[in-house]
């Protein structure tokens, strides 16, 4: 299955690489009228789930290959965002509603006189991008840290993860905690210079996220390649005999949380400019969830069905809510349920035929189902 | 909740009201002759219908104090009261809406020639104040105690010679202890008490200690030039301050019991069922909101005379549903995946997804409101303490619902062979348990457990959708921290993580209190992985 999975990476990134190319030239070059001329919102729109799928990557490398299945990955995911729409609020300038050069609209609302220190330094992009890099790597290194270090697993983790999201999505939510509160940051108008409403810019934008995502399934691939990867493995199908075997378990996962974590922030920082605007919502428990079901639907541990999973239930979100949105919950809650009774191994799993020898089940999570197996 | 925070005017109009309609059924049935001049002239002032006029009338009426004053004056308040100036007569309609002559108490037949005496908020003030020295006299100590209490609010200094006069020959303790207050409030507020008295003013206000007196003494030191009386004024302030801070600490407790309850009522199910199958029903939060519609579904198909013992019916259909729910989930889905707990994770959260969309379709997006039974709304005060009835009874029903469980756990052969497969699930089986039969059994209950805590929050929340959501991580934390083994830790882990929440909540905020609890559960989880009281044996550790 693996050189199978290898060959479909190269189709992926084939497959991304010239979309990278193609969708942009499409969409600049044929005008509204030609038949193959893509509008700037699907530029948007596609920009829209690669970078969903850039996220569900990153999951598949904690979920898939290390057995931590994250539910506050959206939380990350939210915070690379807020770094770039940091930088994008401090670009609006005097633009503004106030016109205060320094102070983003929702600050002058406030009544605040000068720049919060968390926001210092974000009008330069080089230190936004840093920002966007290091702080869900920081949060993800401190969280799993303590997790990893008290041997804090399966669902235990799941629901901690769930947690923290949920705590992130509260303090977010407030006025004073400094990032535009209930509304969040919006009204962007350039990056780097760039105006965000030109289709030049859209088309860019979804270039820079084909081409994250085929760095992030490059990098997730060569660390499971590596043999650190087949640690990792190791870990996710038997943790206790690893620990016996002398591995510093915890750091193995360590490593493979925080690297995810990065990607998703990265994700998050290529999403905001694209939408258009960055709110608490983002930081809500159901959209980490709902990344979680991306993957277990395209298929775990094999990366580009985690990508393939994404766009393939976020374009039929976009479909459900479009033509029947009273009945997208019940889909997407029957879509969980389906996929985990009888497609464990999700579409890809269906695609590719087992060739090598059976991968191991899932090791039972913590240490009491190991105990209580029927 | 409501009945808390409704407005101590209400309530003072409310017993006003009640004394104006003792007194004029006693006039109907004996009609008074009229007294003295001096009452015609009072009510001539009103016959201008000017302000200050009136405001005039009303203080005479209150020294007075003519049998018919207070149905005069709250005819006035409420503007009942009505005049003909053409003929000079003044009349009050009563509440009953017969039309009766202000001096005489004799029907008039024809209203078409009068018109209603204005009124303005000053008027109101005044007329609280003349009420509550009128009613001072009442031989009712209950109705005398409420008149005092109205005085102490209202500050009206043209009370104080009533109040003076009735403190002389008072003979109920509460009443005269309720009059001094009152006297020492007016003493304060009017200025230009002697030293004595402020000192005396001072001592009852200390003995009262709320923050009504805190605030008169606040006035009182503000003012004082007599470093003695500033003193003594410090001192009060100080004493009151650390016994407001006492009951406000014991109040913080209260709520923190009561978010406990609620707390363990949401848990003790998931604790249950995380305990016997080592899987997280996410939707159990689901269990909770569909206990919740249960009872809004009672409330709507009962008849009007049932509708104080809807409990009685909301809590076993709660408890039924709940767990048919379950035991349709068990067995359509949990029972696949016991040993892909993380994908139970998944399995359920569209449960619950497919569960809240289906509630919106059939109830509807809105909040659903569930009226309080008689027994469980309102509030009584305990000392400085504010208790909620219906907080109260949730505490109540919590305890019933964990001695219960506690029975069932104990004293019953299910409960027995729960435990055993909680512990073990092999050996459990060996012993020839059918786990099978036991796990369905165990989520119905748990499942039934979380459509009763529904109920009991239908109580106090709104019943939405959207109910159960915020629950599952509260109650995997009180889990987390109990340890699955015993229903003790879900208890002692409802009540820690309850109080602490409430406690924290004034220091640093709501917020910031469910993040620091957090850090601290992740913490201890480095100490005692599995919770307080953990499983103990070789099944247990891998």
């Amino acid at each position: 299955m693996s050189a199978q999975l290898d060959r479909l990476g190269l189709a992926f990134v084939a497959v991304l690489a010239a979309a990278a190319i193609v969708v942009p030239a499409l969409a600049l070059a044929t005008g509204p009228e030609s038949a193959f001329h893509i509008p700037p919102y699907l530029v948007q729109l596609l920009g829209k789930y690669l970078c969903y799928a850039i996220l569900a990557v990153a999951l598949d490398l904690v979920w898939g290959y290390c057995g931590i299945l994250s539910l506050g990955h959206g939380a990350f995911f939210a915070l690379g965002g807020y770094a770039m729409g940091m930088y994008l609020m401090r670009q609006i300038g005097a633009r503004g509603v106030y016109a205060n050069p320094i102070l983003p609209d929702f600050m002058v609302f406030l009544n605040w006189k000068e720049l919060p220190v968390a926001w210092w330094g974000f009008n330069w992009f080089p230190y936004a991008m840093l920002m966007v890099v290091l702080v869900p790597g920081l949060l993800a290194l401190a969280f799993g840290w303590f997790a990893f270090r008290s041997r804090v697993t399966g669902v235990y983790l799941s629901i901690i993860t769930q947690a923290m999201t949920f705590a992130l999505f509260k303090e977010f939510f407030r006025n004073d905690f400094g990032f535009g509160g209930n509304n969040g940051l919006t009204d962007f108008k350039d990056l780097l210079g760039f105006s965000l409403q030109s289709s030049a810019t859209k088309a860019a934008l979804f270039s820079a996220s084909a081409v994250a995502l085929i760095l992030a399934y490059w990098v997730a691939r060569a660390i499971i390649a590596s043999k650190y990867g087949k640690a990792l493995t190791a870990v996710r199908d038997a943790e206790s005999r690893m620990r016996f075997l002398g591995y510093r378990v915890e750091n193995y996962k360590l490593f493979a949380f925080v690297v995810s974590a990065v990607m998703a922030g990265v994700a998050g920082a290529l999403y905001v400019p694209q939408v258009g605007i960055i709110n608490p919502s983002e930081f809500a428990p159901a959209n980490s969830i709902e990344a979680a079901i991306w993957v277990a639907v395209g298929g775990r541990a094999t990366l580009v069905g985690a990508a393939v999973g994404a766009i393939a239930v976020n374009f039929a979100k976009t479909w459900f809510t479009g033509a029947f949105p009273e009945y997208w919950l019940y889909g997407l809650g029957l879509l969980f349920v389906l996929v985990t009774l009888f497609l464990p191994k999700g579409l890809l799993g269906l695609a590719l035929r087992p060739s090598g020898p059976k991968p191991p089940a899932e090791a039972p999570a913590i240490a009491i189902e190991e105990g209580a197996d029927p | 909740m409501s009945s808390a925070s409704r407005p101590l005017s209400f309530l003072i109009v409310r017993a006003a009201a009640l004394v104006a309609l003792a007194l004029t059924m006693g006039l109907a049935l004996s009609p008074v002759a009229a007294r003295a001049d001096g009452l015609d002239d009072t009510l001539a002032r009103f016959l201008q219908d000017k302000f200050p006029e009136s405001e005039k009338a009303v203080a005479e009426l209150a020294a007075q104090a003519p049998p018919q004053a207070a149905a005069i004056l709250n005819a006035l308040g409420d503007n009942r009261l009505l005049i003909n100036p053409t003929d000079h007569i003044v009349a009050y309609r009563t509440v009953a809406g017969a039309i009766l002559n202000a001096k005489t108490g004799e029907p008039i037949a024809d209203a078409s020639a009068f018109k209603k005496v204005r009124v303005n908020n000053a008027l109101r003030r005044a007329i609280d104040g003349a009420m509550g020295s009128l009613t001072l006299a009442n031989p009712d100590p209950e109705k005398r105690l409420a008149a005092a209490e109205n005085v102490f609010k209202a500050r009206d200094a043209k009370a104080l010679p009533a109040l003076q006069t009735q403190l002389a020959k008072e003979s109920d303790p509460r009443v005269a202890n309720m009059l001094k207050l009152a006297r020492a409030a007016i003493v304060v507020t009017s200025g230009g008490a002697s030293a004595q008295d402020q000192l005396a003013a001072i001592e009852t206000l200390k003995a009262r200690g709320d923050e009504d007196a805190q605030s008169l003494i606040d006035q009182i030191a503000q003012k004082a030039t007599d470093p003695q009386v500033k003193a003594a004024a410090d001192s009060a302030m100080s004493s009151i301050h650390t016994r407001l801070a006492l009951w406000r600490a014991a109040q913080d407790l209260w709520y923190g019991l009561s978010a406990a309850s609620v707390l363990l009522l949401a848990a003790i199910g998931l604790a249950i069922t995380f305990g016997v199958m080592g899987v997280i029903n996410m939707a159990h939060g689901e269990m909770v909101m569909l206990g919740a519609y249960a009872t809004y579904v009672v409330q709507i198909l009962l008849p009007p005379w049932l509708q104080n013992w809807s409990l009685a019916f909301a809590i076993p259909l709660a408890f039924v549903v709940a767990g048919l729910v379950g035991v349709a989930i068990e067995r359509l889905v949990i029972r696949y995946l016991y040993t892909r707990p993380l994908e139970t994770l998944l399995a359920t959260w569209g449960v619950s997804l497919i569960l809240q969309q289906a509630v919106r379709s059939i109830f509807g997006a809105n909040n659903r409101q569930v009226t309080n039974p008689s027994f469980m709304s309102g509030a009584f005060h305990l000392g400085g303490l504010e208790i909620t009835s219906n907080r109260m009874w949730i505490i109540v029903l919590a305890i019933v619902v964990f001695v219960a469980l506690q029975l069932v756990l104990r004293a019953t052969p299910f409960g027995l062979q729960m435990r055993a497969v909680t512990q073990n699930r092999r050996m459990a089986a060996a012993m020839g348990i059918s786990t099978a039969r036991v796990d369905m059994l165990a989520f119905a209950l748990g499942s039934g457990v979380a459509g009763v805590a529904g109920v009991a929050l239908s109580q106090i929340d709104n019943v939405s959708p959207n109910l159960g959501q915020g629950y599952i991580i509260d109650s995997f934390m009180v889990v987390v921290f109990g340890g699955v083994g015993n229903l003790w830790g879900t208890a002692l882990g409802a009540l820690t993580i309850g109080i602490a929440n409430k406690v924290l909540e004034p220091l640093i905020g709501a917020v910031q209190g469910q993040i620091v609890l957090l850090i601290v559960i992740i913490l201890f989880i480095q100490r005692r992985p599995r919770g307080l009281f953990a499983l103990k044996g070789r099944a247990v550790e891998a």
